[in-house]
């Protein structure tokens, strides 16, 4: 095995100034889950395929006299199969084993990361909370993808625990995938933009769903003269990352409580309304809302864009089932429901004009800090992240 | 406002009813424990991968050193008497359900309702 086929170790880890402190211990757990994901997705995932293909398929062939033509009965076919089984029931454990590495890092030293959040944040007009703001029901049924407590939970007052376990985990969660500081998606964003429209000098950003404004950093660094907004229901996040930022010179961003269904901005304030892996932790009447609301504030000329998992439309059933293992497992509810839309009418609906808009894969931008490139290489084969990057410009 | 209890908070359930992916949820309760148990195995060999590599790096002693090291007969014999422990403790059960085979086939193990009448009766 070479040494690129290996997942860098989460001493690389970025570090700000309200990062969690961890040892040598919690290193070799991050590292050990970041491997054993390795090893499920590399070397178990496929067998589960061979088993659909060799077993369960023609099964349900012979009983039914077609192949599944859905994820729905791919997935009731496959609950039998022990490969499936294994597969999934090791994934669940990495995901549980996940949350209890990064929250047993946090709650040990949470005063200490508080007070340090909390001597950032002080006085600060760039952070503006509101504890009117409700947590939706689609951020509170369950606990997303098994952080428990959600985004949102304050288990001591001024509490930012949530996040900081959120931010320690992601690293080896993605394999290093996302950077050191865990912001591909931003920084995908700003080559996107840079490359392709180059002319494109936003004034005003918005960020929905900012979480602790990873893929927000970027933006404010790429356009440094913008005044940048990035929204979020939850406290803890929105504390978290206003730290997090300042620690990293990013000053332009004011992290501000709302709920993105309820903002209060003009008609066309914005030039340039994003969100990062948002909409799949939505729900179906919050998500039509946001858009119309982005419409809304988006200044003629302007651009909203979205990066996400890739759609369901054209993927054969069983990629289907498989992409929806984290909906039904690893509490992703709407994640299966959003990723059948078609979403271009939706876009329509919601008053963008059909003609501008548009739908492009998006590869994530390499951190060169942690994957060198090799002589020779171009490419970096699965070690760059590809999302699916959709919006349109507005008229 | 009370102390906060980190132990169990970092193992707290998130909110959702789990899903059980095989058919008897006892398989999966252990292969969940045995997963962790195998996770503290690794950060227990990182740590002491870490301190081999700083020893060397002190000049205390070489890798080759340690992996060219012999005990004494005294020290051989203590150190197979506690892997012969070891294996014996982490296998414990398997031990016991031969045992348990033996005894039933003799008629020693019985069943506790069996042995509740007997002292019932006599």
């Amino acid at each position: 095995m070479t040494t690129r086929e290996l997942p860098p170790s989460w001493t690389h880890v970025g570090r700000h100034a309200v990062f969690p402190q961890a040892g040598i211990d919690d290193i070799a757990r991050f590292d050990f889950l970041a491997n054993l994901n390795g090893f499920l997705s590399g070397r178990v995932l496929p067998k589960v395929r061979e088993a659909y293909e060799s077993k369960v398929k023609p099964a349900f062939e012979q009983a039914a006299g077609r192949a599944p033509q859905t994820r729905h009965e791919v997935r009731k076919a496959m609950a039998q199969d022990a490969t499936w089984q294994t597969w999934s029931a090791l994934r669940r454990s990495s995901m549980e084993m996940r949350q209890q590495a990064g929250r047993g890092l946090v709650f040990r030293q949470l005063d200490a990361l508080n007070q340090r959040a909390a001597a950032l944040n002080a006085d600060a007009p760039t952070l503006k909370l509101d504890p009117t703001v409700q947590v939706p029901r689609y951020a509170s049924a369950v606990d997303i993808h098994c952080m428990p407590g959600g985004y949102h939970t304050e288990v001591v007052p001024n509490d930012v625990s949530a996040a900081a376990n959120y931010d320690s985990g992601i690293f080896a969660t993605t394999g290093g995938m996302l950077g050191r500081y865990n912001d591909g998606g931003g920084q995908a964003l700003v080559q996107w933009l840079a490359s392709e429209h180059p002319q494109f000098k936003p004034r005003r950003i918005l960020d929905i769903g900012c979480t602790i404004g990873h893929n927000t950093v970027p933006l404010a660094q790429a356009f440094a003269a913008a005044q940048i907004i990035a929204v979020d229901v939850s406290a803890p996040m929105l504390r978290y990352g206003h730290a997090r930022a300042k620690s990293m010179h990013a000053d332009n961003i004011e992290f501000r409580q709302a709920d993105g269904e309820h903002l209060d901005y003009p008609d066309e304030y914005f030039d340039l309304i994003m969100t990062s892996m948002f909409w799949h932790e939505t729900s179906a009447t919050a998500m039509p809302r946001m858009l119309g609301e982005i419409q809304r504030m988006l200044a003629p000329g302007g651009l909203t864009v979205h990066l996400e998992q890739p759609q369901y439309q054209g993927m054969d059933p069983y990629e289907q089932f498989i992409r929806d293992w984290d909906a039904y497992n690893n509490n992703e509810p709407f994640w299966s429901v959003m990723h059948e839309y078609e979403l271009q009418p939706m876009m329509a609906a919601a008053g963008f004009d059909r003609a501008r808009y548009f739908e492009t894969r998006l590869r994530g931008v390499v951190d060169r800090s942690i994957f060198p490139v090799a002589s020779g290489e171009k490419e970096d084969f699965g070690r760059a992240a590809l999302w699916t990057a959709f919006g349109a410009w507005k008229a | 406002m009370p102390p906060i209890d980190p132990i169990a908070l970092a193992n707290a359930k998130a909110r959702g009813k789990r899903p059980y992916f095989f058919a008897d949820a006892d398989v999966e309760r252990v292969l969940s424990i045995a997963m962790t148990i195998a996770m503290e195995h690794a950060v227990t060999h990182q740590r002491l991968d870490a301190l081999e590599r700083l020893i060397e790096a002190k000049g205390l002693l070489t890798r080759a050193e340690l992996d060219a090291w012999s005990p004494e007969p005294e020290a051989e014999a203590e150190r197979t008497r506690w892997m012969k422990e070891y294996i014996a403790r982490v296998l414990r059960i398997v031990q016991q359900e031969n045992e348990s085979a033996e005894r039933s086939a003799s008629g020693v193990d019985q069943p506790m309702e069996q042995v509740m009448d007997e002292l019932r009766h006599s």
